[in-house]
């Protein structure tokens, strides 16, 4: 099955190789992880009933396995979307450099099964590149940050000087993580006593309990951890107890939550700082302000009919100020960023925009043309094969005996 | 047999399909024809009254035939007319179609009550209406997937006692009997009616009192109550108001009358014509009624031609005429198999293109009435799975000749508009679309396209099952024919294909540009993408050489329950963006097909030698013979 060779080495290795190659590129295998994809997207899309979309992304499609639970143990169940999906992959490369023959009348084959290779890498790249991001503005409100949906952010502002603060900002993983972080703008070191990714607060009553908190609105709330949620539209609450140390002493342990709505303020060497937990914010170089958000209905119903923002878009070098017009299906995209009307509040005075950045959302677009020109050119030869063929076999139409 | 026979049959179809079609004429002293086109506002969109009064009736008893105590047939319109002017008679017809036996029991009737064993009237409802709203709330507070089959009830019967009581509140003030010739009085008496009101804010007056002799403030009370349950917006806007924003209800209307002293000709003539239709002074009423429609249409000549072609458009009913000719088509079709292939394969072919001709009609009607691509809600969708499958077929049979194309139309059409038909009983099918939906260019581009997807995967289902059916069962499946009817399923399968995985990357690139991503894992997409892998397994798998005919007939009828699933399934689990068609009691209906589908996949992988036309196949063409064990 393969040619010979005379190097000792490789005698054994290149039919390994070789044997594998085939077996990576058979049909059978394409099969078998088309037939696995099939049962994980079935299960996926039941299971979305008992855990919510996100939870199941997680789960079944951004997973290598898996797992469910048997009593109390979780075990391997199936293959994950990262793992069934690789392999696809890996199967349909293997294909394309042994398996499939460069002819014209493959040429659609190649295209088409070229376009799925691009769609699965354009969808890993989101999976890995994409940020999402939600930006809420009032009547008149201008600003250039945005913040995201599920991520927060630890953040220690300084702000001693009148003209500007300055901002660091400690993402969630790294309080999660329990260690000592120490960052060079800082004069503290910041040390996680405790943290919940999902909790409720409540006032301290007489009865008191063990206080965690030395310092700041801890001494005055208790947060107790909640179970995390996956709910489409409900969000997790993240605390956390915080211990601030110089070198010399310890500042407090505060309680930070995205419950709280205010800064804690406290003064150290001279400096005011502000701590709050925040979702996570991107700062764009620009900035949006919202002139009028219209939300129209049909006449006599409550069936929405459009939501548009009428925004302000305003670079601060002077090269943008214009009026942008943001509505269901139009989104604006500038920036890298990409901003979708998503939602309103506050009786129609709100907007809710999402804010997404996607480096690669091109890809998906260009997948498709290549999928369909592909199978178009497959299926077009096929049938002017099978119409010719029909013209001059003039067959008599087949009757019963 | 005569050659020329199937030219005479046809001509003789087209000519009952064409006597269908012609002006409708309801007949009578009362010209119902013209208050048939009176154009309103309901959700959103001008329609006819007529296709008020048919929607209704659809949605309260799952009909549009309303038969009076006294025997007689009421046209929907009249019925309208009666619910509007004689509440009183209206509340005597029986409408609500009530079949749970646990809710008859609590209602205290029997099926011996009702008219056909299951169709009440509002005045049998009555005495316990209380407890039904009482039962109905307890419902409420379930989630709708979680309710017992007669909480799901209880809550239909109160939905729909809601849109009859909503009905009559747009014409007349509930519980006040003389109301029309009270607004008679009023107009004689406006201006002392608008000082009565004035002087004494809403809420506070005191009927009979010294500023109030002639009761105004509780007309006045009335009509904010019309004006707030009124399920009809009857008064046009003004000429040179938006033509959507401006309509009006009726008690709307005469508020507004109230506070400004301005007669609204429209209420005005609503109301005599309602007086004339009480008294049964029929040249009044047809003097008012066209008054009417002049008076509207003047000024809205779009909306004219919208609405009458509406209303002959219900009257016509092409759908279902197509559903007869379908079901003839099969017929005939089918008999073809066993004796004169060649006229009635013919005859067939033509019923079929008709029904082909007068769909097509249907749709393109609807669209041009919605200005929308053919596909906006479910119903519509099956209107077009049905559609672009019997295309299919036609092309099939045209190259194929062998009637298998028009039995596959014939048996597909005629399931998809009877799933239409189901479909249209919750409500008006020409919805408006809600704001994420509302683009003209994703529902013609990604919404066809799947549709056709679903269309081409469920004719392979179909064609395959014809396959098994008449290999396992019936000794009639010749080599000839299985080779066709073979390549044919490849063939749809290609088709499906490229639409389905065309289709389904379209909508992912509408999600990207409305959500901001490409691909979310939303059931509806899931779904989609289902169908493309099964799709791909199939095409896989033939081309591998792992399955042969019979193979290939057994995996494209598992298609059918693939595209079912994601058609109507993944709506019923009540999740994600895309469950704006939820639907609860079509479960059953698809456990059932499921079922179906599955018994003919058993039957197919009997054993070769059960299959009753194994021998026939082996006889064709010796060398070809395996080819049929998949």
């Amino acid at each position: 099955m393969t040619t010979p060779t005379s190097v000792a080495g490789p005698r054994r290795i290149l039919p390994l190789l070789l044997s594998v190659r085939q077996q990576l590129a058979s049909l059978k295998l394409t099969l078998v992880l088309l037939g696995l994809s099939m049962i994980l997207v079935f299960a996926g899309t039941l299971d979305q009933v008992n855990l919510g979309i996100w939870a199941v992304q997680e789960k079944y499609f951004r997973s290598f396995v898996v797992y469910g639970q048997v009593g109390p143990v979780s075990v391997p169940l199936f293959p994950g979307g990262y793992l069934v999906g690789g392999l696809l992959m890996l199967n349909l490369t293997a294909a394309f450099l042994g398996r499939f023959a460069l002819t014209w009348r493959k040429s659609g084959l190649l295209l088409s099964h070229f376009g799925l290779i691009l769609l699965l890498v354009g969808e890993l790249l989101t999976g890995l590149w994409q940020e999402d991001f939600h930006l809420r503005l009032s009547m008149g409100e201008t600003r250039n940050y945005a913040e995201s949906f599920q991520a927060t952010e630890l953040a220690f502002t300084d702000i001693t000087e009148a003209k500007f603060d300055e901002v660091v900002a400690i993402p969630e993983a790294l309080l999660a993580g329990k260690e000592s972080l120490q960052h060079p703008k800082l004069p503290f070191r910041v040390v996680t006593k405790a943290y919940y990714p999902n909790s409720s607060l409540a006032m301290r009553g007489h009865e008191g309990g063990a206080v965690m908190a030395t310092a700041g609105l801890g001494l005055r709330i208790l947060a107790a951890p909640q179970p995390v949620t996956y709910r489409p539209k409900e969000r997790n609450a993240p605390s956390a107890f915080v211990e601030l140390s110089a070198p010399d002493r310890s500042l407090g342990v505060y309680l930070v939550s995205l419950l709280l709505d205010q800064p804690q303020e406290f003064v150290h060497e001279g400096r005011t700082w502000r701590i709050a937990l925040r979702p996570k914010r991107v700062y764009q170089p620009y900035s949006l302000t919202l002139l009028k958000f219209s939300h129209d209905r049909y006449a006599g119903t409550q069936i929405p009919k459009n939501f548009s923002s009428r925004l302000r878009l305003n670079t601060p070098d002077g090269r943008d100020d214009r009026e942008v017009l943001i509505y269901m299906n139009n989104p604006l995209r500038y920036g890298g960023l990409t901003f979708y009307q998503s939602g309103f509040e506050n009786n129609d005075r709100t907007t809710i925009l999402q804010v997404v950045r996607n480096p690669s959302w091109l890809i998906p677009y260009v997948a498709c043309g290549l999928m369909s020109v592909g199978l178009l050119l497959q299926f077009g030869v096929h049938l002017a094969g099978f119409v010719g063929r029909r013209r001059t076999a003039n067959l008599p139409p087949p009757a019963l005996a | 047999m005569n050659t020329r026979l199937p030219l005479f049959v046809l001509l003789a179809v087209t000519a009952g399909v064409a006597f269908t079609l012609r002006t409708p004429r309801l007949g009578g002293e009362f010209d119902l024809d013209a208050f048939t086109r009176v154009p309103t506002l309901v959700n959103g969109r001008v329609k006819p009254v007529d296709t008020v009064a048919r929607t209704s009736l659809l949605m309260l008893q799952g009909r549009q035939r309303v038969v009076a105590p006294d025997g007689r047939t009421v046209a929907p319109a009249e019925w309208l007319l009666d619910m509007f002017f004689k509440p009183l008679q209206a509340d005597r017809y029986q409408v609500f179609e009530v079949v749970h036996p646990d809710v008859l029991a609590m209602l205290g009737l029997a099926t011996t009550d009702g008219a056909g064993g299951k169709r009440f009237s509002l005045t049998q409802l009555q005495p316990r209406l209380m407890e039904l709203d009482r039962q109905a709330r307890l419902a409420d507070d379930v989630e709708g997937a979680a309710r017992t089959p007669f909480q799901r009830a209880v809550v239909q019967l109160r939905d729909a006692v809601i849109l009859y009581q909503r009905l009559q509140t747009c014409a007349a003030a509930p519980g006040i009997e003389t109301f029309l010739e009270d607004l008679a009085r009023l107009e004689q008496n406006l201006p002392a009616a608008v000082a009565a009101v004035r002087s004494a804010p809403t809420g506070t007056a005191a009927p009979g009192g010294k500023t109030d002799a002639g009761g105004w403030s509780a007309l006045s009370r009335a009509f904010t109550v019309m004006d707030e349950f009124g399920y009809l917006r009857l008064v046009p806007p003004a000429a040179g108001v938006a033509a959507e924003e401006g309509w009006r209800t009726i008690g709307g209307a005469w508020s507004a009358t109230l506070a400004s002293g301005q007669l609204e000709p429209s209420a005005q003539a609503l109301a005599a014509l309602g007086r004339a239709w009480q008294r049964g002074n029929a040249a009044e009423f047809n003097r008012l009624v066209r008054a009417q429609r002049e008076r509207t249409m003047a000024a809205w000549p779009e909306m004219k031609r919208k609405t009458d072609f509406e209303t002959r458009f219900n009257a016509a009913q092409p759908f279902y005429t197509s559903m007869a000719l379908y079901v003839a088509a099969a017929l005939v079709a089918f008999f073809s198999w066993l004796r004169w292939p060649e006229e009635l394969g013919r005859i067939a072919f033509g019923l079929v293109g008709l029904a082909f001709v007068l769909t097509s009609g249907g749709i393109l009607a609807r669209m041009w009435l919605e200005a929308r691509p053919p596909v906006t809600n479910l119903y519509s969708s099956a209107l077009f799975v049905g559609w672009g499958a019997v295309a299919l077929c036609l092309v099939l049979e045209y190259f194929f000749r062998n009637a298998v194309g028009s039995v596959a139309a014939g048996l597909i059409g005629f399931a998809a508009l009877l799933i239409a038909h189901h479909l249209s009983l919750g409500g008006d099918t020409m919805e408006m679309m809600r704001a994420v939906l509302d683009s003209n260019f994703w529902l013609a581009t990604h919404v066809v396209t799947i549709t056709v997807g679903y269309s081409a995967t469920f004719l392979a289902g179909l064609l395959a099952i014809l396959y098994i059916v008449r290999g396992a069962l019936t000794r009639s499946l010749d080599r000839a024919t299985a080779d066709a009817l073979a390549r044919m399923i490849y063939g749809i399968v290609c088709f499906a294909t490229f639409f389905s995985l065309v289709g389904t990357v379209l909508g992912g690139i509408w999600a990207d540009q409305s959500w901001g991503r490409f691909w979310g894992w939303d059931p509806k997409e899931n779904g989609a993408l289902l169908i493309v892998l099964w799709n791909a397994i199939i095409l896989h798998a033939r081309s591998g050489g792992y399955v042969r005919q019979r193979g290939l007939a057994v995996l494209a009828v598992f298609g059918n329950v693939v595209t079912a699933w994601s058609w109507f399934g993944v709506n019923m689990l009540g999740v994600g963006l895309h469950s704006y068609g939820f639907m609860g009691a079509a479960f059953w209906w698809l456990i059932l097909f499921v079922a179906s589908q599955l018994a003919v996949m058993l039957i197919a992988a009997l054993p070769w030698a059960q299959w009753r036309s194994a021998q026939l196949l082996a006889a064709g063409v010796a060398g070809r013979a395996a080819a049929g064990r998949g």
